[in-house]
């Protein structure tokens, strides 16, 4: 079981908050922390740093940890800067009346952005307690010298004071500045790279061991007395409206509390919850279905999409005159590409408790986005802000899925309602066809060779499902303020996406268009953030088009990809053109490629094996990957057998959570690439469950996957580079990687994802492979 | 004593009325494994097995296989190994590998991918559980000859 609980007196006033090591919350919705619920000011020392008498820390930060182990390296960071033994710290991430707004998570910005002011508020501390030890112990501060939270005369080491002895269960009363929480400084400088003595170890998570003996406390365990179980019954098919309600049929089940309805959103509300299980599939509700198909149906959607207006297009991206160049080719090669609606489709589907006690209004919840729900359930329910928390708690990831919390939003509206509390979950084929979907592309690539293979001319142009794309946790996108008829005046414009590679080609042109479906509002097929939102499908399309071009100018595909990194100088701030070549090299070496041309000769037996490579990078963070993989040639399987990834994000704070993290990433990718896609016929979604909507499995797993951290830059002479995000740039290059390979072993080019057994036997029979 | 419809699935109750975490509910079609228990040295489904079907029977739960306060050597494997991202299927992958292990203690690669293939995990932790199996058959291989020479 967990270790022993401390409770300590959160320096900001009333609120007393019980840890155990783990840093999970007690709860205690009627005691303490009764409301209400100010923000807390970002420009206060102690809304950050707690230090004890017993010489520990608690760091505060707004943030929340989706499964990468962003916490364990949150108290790396923070310890560092403050020099305190990491196993003296504790974080509490995302609770939004005891940790400053940072946003929580998303955008793998939790390092690279998020984590300075956490260092520089840390370095604060530090050069406060110096500060203070320095009049304690009638020395200069120079004069001084720490080390695990000891603070001592360097000339005479038996003078010496803890941090506990400073400053704890006292307020450091430390006022900092800054325009804005990322901004957050105090005076102090943060330390160098080379100063760093747990950035760069790899400390175990501290929030493995209670996951794995069943102690911790998740979201979806959360209960208070006299809770109430609420299901959700959803529309039948997309933007159906609600006739009437039989409240008669479920008159019979036990512990039926009641039916609630608002415009088109319907919830049963039970004493139990196999009760109210019950009473959602019993209840008889009478839907009209419009008028109109709500959308084309999955078999239909590229064509849809190929004829549809745009709703925005981006002005063509253009660098010398690709049209003329085309023109001036040698070979001219053309391609088009289609990647499906993927779903979150977490593991857990979506879940909230919202208690109404004390005339405020609680809401425990794995809201990734805990402070942005906070302001969103204001909104939506008209209630100050100040009378509202979101308690952030461990929940499924779904990497992206959170962003807009429906539970949450719905676990509020059914609590304030009732006035008791109450637990929502969605059941598995709501969640599978009602959640958040990562858009569907089509992309068409042409390019232009020279008589020598060179790339001369490169047009790229993107189109995107994405229309009407949901905003985090907005008071008139969540679905339940869809269904009761709140909507925003105009939908999201949504976004497309571009190749994202230093690539010099002498002449491209890059365009992008958003598309809409027919129905835009209370509809399954709803866009949101898919880790990285869109970056796998345009990475699907470049890099698996950067290799139809190698193929047909008879290059070895790591070769054509380096004479493009090579033949240019030019590289940005970041060094990312040199960081490039050096992540397709570090790669290339693990794996040992062999320069040869794809696709190799065709294997006689059952099995045919290939490699591919595909590279590319998200903001400063690099990744070049290598697939090796196996086609059944009577099953049409494919099973990517070895997986090399060289991954550069800067500074590393812990190799171990970074390597895990990737791991996972790559393959999440590998089941997109293989398995993943949303089905639907014209007014509904018919992928509802794991039979339907399948997944990666233990069977897909690869014999290998080799993650070579890169970390950084290869020249020397060049300053240190800083953390950069991870989590998922990994994620983007994968899904060409695998085509790229299949190309290899069979020379038939997979362009339509995913790459199912008969997708696959359809495509090798039609080549006679 | 716990009073419930006699079709309620298991569950619920371990969930609500006995304040069990490890379960957990993650399809409730038997698809996913998330909501594993072990009953009868079998891996079961808790979302879809009513409880009148239980009479008498011993429920293992993820709570209940550390012993004497030391962790069961999957636990210990899942630590060492770092598997979980999230966590949330950990419950049923932990206690699917366990009812694995007691029958067959030394799987190969091909017989734990097999006896895994049910078990689903969305952050994808699969090639790091595949390992921690492999670490856990181990340990307890060597907890075993340990046993047998003292004895």
């Amino acid at each position: 079981m967990t270790a022993t609980r401390r409770d300590f007196l959160k320096t900001s006033g009333a609120l007393v908050v019980g840890l155990t090591v783990a840093g999970d919350i007690v709860l205690d919705a009627q005691g303490t922390g009764a409301g209400p619920y100010p923000d807390l000011d970002y420009k206060q020392l102690d809304s950050w740093i707690v230090i004890r008498p017993d010489n520990t820390a608690t760091f505060f930060v707004g943030k929340t940890d989706l499964g990468q182990g962003t916490g364990t390296a949150f108290r790396q960071i923070m310890a560092d800067e403050l020099d305190m033994p990491y196993d003296k710290t504790s974080c509490v991430m995302g609770v939004t009346d005891v940790t400053v707004d940072q946003g929580g998570s998303g955008g793998s910005d939790a390092l690279q952005t998020d984590g300075y002011p956490m260092r520089r508020v840390a370095a604060e501390a530090r050069r406060v307690l110096l500060e203070m030890a320095a009049a304690r112990l009638g020395v200069p501060v120079a004069q001084l010298t720490v080390s695990d939270g000891v603070v001592s005369v360097t000339a005479d080491a038996s003078k010496r004071v803890t941090y506990g002895e400073l400053i704890g269960g006292r307020k450091f009363n430390t006022t900092l500045t800054g325009s804005n929480i990322n901004a957050t400084t105090g005076a102090a400088r943060l330390k160098d790279v080379n100063q760093f003595k747990i950035v760069g170890q790899s400390p175990k998570r501290y929030d493995i061991p209670p996951k794995v003996d069943g102690s911790l406390k998740w979201a979806v365990d959360v209960k208070v007395p006299g809770m109430l179980h609420a299901r959700n019954v959803k529309p039948p098919v997309a933007g159906a409206t609600l006739v009437s309600i039989d409240e008669s049929s479920v008159k019979n089940v036990p512990g039926l509390v009641k039916v609630v309805s608002k415009g088109n959103y319907v919830a049963v509300v039970c004493e139990r919850e196999e009760q109210a299980i019950q009473a959602a599939r019993q209840l008889k509700v009478n839907w009209q279905k419009p008028a109109t198909a709500a959308f084309p149906s999955s078999e239909d959607l590229y064509g849809f999409m190929r004829t549809a207006k745009p709703t925005s297009s981006t002005p063509p991206s253009i660098v010398g005159n690709p049209d003329a160049a085309m023109m001036t080719a040698a070979k001219v090669v053309e391609a088009e590409y289609e990647i499906p609606f993927q779903g979150h489709t977490s593991i857990g589907p979506a879940h909230a408790m919202a208690d109404p006690s004390n005339n405020q209004l609680t809401i425990y919840s794995n809201d990734m986005k805990s402070y942005g729900m906070r302001e969103g359930i204001a909104q939506f329910l008209q209630i100050p802000k100040d009378r509202i928390r979101v308690v952030w708690m461990e929940g499924p990831q779904a990497y992206g899925r959170t962003a807009a919390d429906d539970a949450g939003f719905e676990a509020a509206y059914l609590a304030k309602e009732l006035g008791r509390p109450v637990r929502v979950q969605w059941m598995r084929n709501e969640e599978t066809a009602w959640d958040t979907k990562g858009p569907a592309f089509v992309v068409k690539a042409r390019g232009g060779l020279d008589a020598q293979g060179n790339l001369i001319a490169f047009d790229y142009d993107a189109r995107a499902a994405d229309f009407g794309h949901l905003g985090y946790n907005e008071a008139d996108t969540v679905l339940i303020a869809q269904l009761m008829g709140v909507r925003p005046s105009s939908p999201n414009r949504g976004s497309s996406a571009v190749p994202n590679e230093m690539y010099a080609i002498p002449n491209r042109r890059v365009t992008t268009h958003v598309v809409s479906l027919p129905t835009v509002w209370e509809t399954p097929l709803r866009t949101g953030n898919l880790r990285d939102p869109n970056g796998p499908q345009s990475t699907f399309a470049s890099e698996s088009f950067i290799d139809e071009l190698a193929a047909a100018a008879k290059v070895d595909a790591m070769e054509f990809r380096m004479r493009l990194l090579t033949s240019s100088k030019d590289d940005d701030s970041g060094f990312k053109r040199a960081r490039s070549i050096a992540c397709l090299k570090a790669a290339a070496d693990a794996f040992k490629w062999d320069t040869r041309p794809s696709p190799k000769r065709l294997d006689s037996g059952e099995i045919l094996t290939g490699r591919g490579i595909a590279y590319t990078y998200r903001s400063q963070t690099v990744v070049a990957q290598i697939a090796e993989v196996e086609v059944n040639r009577r099953t049409g399987r494919v099973w990517v057998k070895r997986i090399v990834c060289a991954h550069d994000c800067g500074l590393v704070i812990n190799p171990e959570a970074l390597r895990r993290t990737l791991e996972g990433g790559v393959l999440h990718s590998v089941s997109r690439t293989l398995h993943e896609e949303v089905r639907f016929d014209t007014e509904k979604v018919t992928s509802v469950d794991w039979a339907t909507y399948p997944t990666m499995t233990h069977l897909d797993t690869p014999e290998s996957i080799e993650i070579i951290i890169v970390n950084g830059d290869p020249n020397p002479k060049r300053p240190d580079l800083p953390h950069y995000g991870a989590g998922e740039t990994v994620c983007k290059p994968t899904l060409a990687a695998i085509a790229n390979a299949v190309f290899d072993a069979t020379g038939v080019r997979m362009r339509r994802v995913p790459f199912r057994n008969e997708r696959v036997l359809a495509a090798l029979k039609t080549a006679k492979v | 004593m716990v009073d419930v419809d006699p079709a309620t699935p298991l569950l619920y109750v371990l969930r609500n009325d006995l304040d069990l975490h490890g379960p957990r509910f993650g399809c409730g079609l038997g698809q996913c494994g998330a909501c594993t228990v072990i009953i009868k040295g079998e891996a079961v489904r808790s979302c879809i097995r009513p409880v009148s079907t239980l009479a008498g029977a011993e429920i293992t739960t993820l709570e209940g296989i550390a012993q004497n306060g030391k962790l069961h050597p999957l636990q210990q494997a899942w630590i060492d190994e770092q598997v979980p991202a999230c966590g949330f299927c950990q419950n049923g992958q932990i206690m699917t590998a366990k009812a694995l292990l007691d029958k067959n203690p030394t799987p190969s690669d091909a017989q734990i991918r097999q006896g895994m293939a049910n078990t689903l995990c969305r952050c994808m932790t699969y090639y790091r559980i595949q390992s921690a199996i492999k670490r856990a058959s181990k340990t307890m291989a060597s907890a075993r000859v340990e046993s047998e020479v003292i004895a």
